[in-house]
């Protein structure tokens, strides 16, 4: 056999043990040319390309499922930013029309989540953008599976904080207007964003993209953590060493089944973005990795550097594993989603600003944590603009899923149920930024945008 | 005329006692399969017993396959896997 019974116990105990899973599988759908002047037939258009669509890739993944016993937990579909095909019909009962329309395709043909109900608004927002900003609240308590995004900044552009102070106060509507605020968690501000992400709430299909493009988030951090609790003794760099070789192995396997999946779809394949994402099932969280490492519990000091460590090898081991990494790779530490991060924080040993720190050293950025539903909508866009701050100048991704929760005070929590999870509620500063943000504006970019 | 082999790795694993390779064996049988190789080992104090077989000849479909596998994994206390070559080759060879 040329294959030995260790490696082959190796990847099946990943598959029966340690949740190795294909998170999520996202198909790039271009929706430019379904546009229509004539607003009924542009949604059935709409309609048709992504239920034909994403019917062939759940009926296609879940033959690869078996093929390789390996689970792929979502099958999601991202779409053209929706302000560039919506900009001639650009009214709010029209955007909510739109959006039910991609929420019926998706829950008709089983996608979980359609992403791209957005628009790139990083130098300033046009008319329709402010109308689809507008429509967001009712879109998002509307809808069950439709997300949205707005990228408000990059390297070169610097921050629109004039959109960041509007998203502040729209996050407030969506909070009330959505049952336990569950709409702010389909929502993403971010800077830098990748046009090919697969994970939600912030992929979209981007404008240069091809027609179709099929990318591929994998993910595994039981597997880490695995391999880290046998390693108990070894070195740092050696620890290193062990994570990269294993998430060597567990990028392959997304790999081989991304272009296979993309082959028998006759579809280009994307990328396969090895990004370590928790859900709240056991022993599927990334603060147990880092716990696993020697820290008592995450959001203590050294936690930072331990995060940084694990960042490092992922992304080291990923690249040597395939030729198409997807540009967030690395980990995700979304409060909600992952069990450590819950307990860390109802123990007090994480708070928003470790919070923020961690996301100087990881992707993507400071992702499904809860404040208490009195924080005014200034304080919710300086936290933003913090966040999205870190991004800019450091060259990279950064975005902020947060939900106020109407009526509750940290120490409390919200249940999102599934994927979601449960977020304790965290304690904002009591210090206010409300001068500094009114002057509104865009945050130059840094000196580093120069560099033609 | 030689069909195209078409490779899997059944995996199991769980305590060890009698009667796993007769039974795994003979459902093999049942759906089709050849057998190409077979080794058993303890490891981390589980028995663990790997097969490699030939699908090619095979009238079930794997989830079909899948399914039985699973279904005698209960009856057994095992874990079953049956997972294609391919993955195998990618993530431990390069």
């Amino acid at each position: 056999m040329s294959i030995t019974v260790d490696e082959i116990f190796e990847t099946a105990s990943m598959t029966l043990y340690q949740n190795l899973d294909i998170r999520t599988t996202t198909l790039g759908i271009n929706l430019k040319d379904c546009i229509d002047s004539d607003f009924r037939k542009f949604k059935e258009k709409v309609y048709d390309r992504i239920y034909s669509n994403a019917i062939k890739l759940i009926e296609e993944a879940k033959k690869l499922e078996s093929k390789y016993g390996v689970p792929i937990v979502n099958k999601r579909i991202s779409i053209t930013p929706i302000s560039l095909i919506m900009e001639t019909h650009s009214t709010k009962k029209k955007y909510l029309e739109m959006a039910q329309t991609l929420d019926k395709a998706a829950k008709d043909a089983g996608i979980d989540f359609i992403g791209g109900f957005g628009a790139m608004v990083q130098k300033g927002m046009t008319k329709a953008d402010k109308k689809l900003i507008d429509s967001l609240p009712e879109v998002l308590s509307k809808t069950d599976r439709v997300c949205s995004f707005m990228n408000v900044g990059s390297n070169v552009s610097g921050m629109n904080v004039d959109a960041v102070n509007l998203l502040g106060a729209t996050i407030k509507q969506i909070s009330l207007q959505s049952k336990d605020a569950i709409g702010c968690a389909k929502f993403v501000v971010m800077v830098n964003a990748p046009e090919d992400n697969p994970f939600m709430a912030a992929a979209f299909h981007g404008i240069g993209e091809p027609d179709f493009s099929l990318n591929i988030g994998i993910s595994g951090p039981g597997v880490v953590k695995s391999v880290v609790e046998k390693n108990k003794e070894c070195d740092l760099t050696q620890l290193s060493e062990i994570i990269k070789r294993t998430v060597f192995k567990i990028t392959r396997a997304g790999e081989l089944i991304g272009r296979e999946l993309a082959y028998n779809m006759r579809i280009p394949f994307g990328i396969v973005d090895i990004s370590l994402a928790p859900t709240t099932a056991k022993g599927d969280s990334v603060a147990r990795i880092i716990e696993a490492f020697g820290i008592e519990s995450i959001g203590t000091h050294g936690s930072t550097m331990a995060i940084a460590l694990l960042m490092n090898a992922i992304k080291k081991g990923g690249a040597m594993a395939s030729g198409n990494v997807g540009g967030l790779s690395g980990t995700f530490i979304p409060v909600s989603e992952d069990a450590g991060m819950i307990e860390a924080v109802n123990k007090g040993a994480l708070n928003l600003e470790k919070l923020e720190a961690f996301t100087a050293v990881c992707s993507v950025g400071m992702d499904m944590f809860a404040v208490p539903g009195d924080t005014p909508s200034e304080k919710i866009s300086a936290i933003i603009a913090d966040e999205l701050a870190i991004g800019i100048v450091n060259n990279k991704t950064t975005a902020v899923r947060i939900i106020p929760v109407p009526g509750k005070k940290p120490g409390q929590s919200v249940n999102f149920g599934g994927l979601l999870g449960k977020a304790p509620v965290m304690k904002v500063n009591k210090y206010s930024a409300k001068d500094f943000m009114r002057r509104g504006g865009r945050m130059p970019a840094p000196i580093t945008s120069m560099r033609n | 005329m030689n069909k195209v082999k078409e490779l899997l790795f059944i995996t199991v694993i769980g305590k060890d006692r009698k009667g796993i390779v007769a039974k795994v064996s003979g459902l093999v049988y049942e759906c089709g399969l050849n057998i190409e190789d077979i080794s058993q080992k303890i490891m981390d104090g589980h028995f663990v017993m790997t097969m490699m077989v030939d699908m090619g000849d095979s009238k079930y479909s794997l989830e079909d396959i899948r399914e039985k596998l699973e279904k005698l994994g209960r009856e057994l206390d095992q874990s079953i896997q049956i997972q294609h070559e391919n993955i195998f080759k990618m993530m431990h060879r390069v």
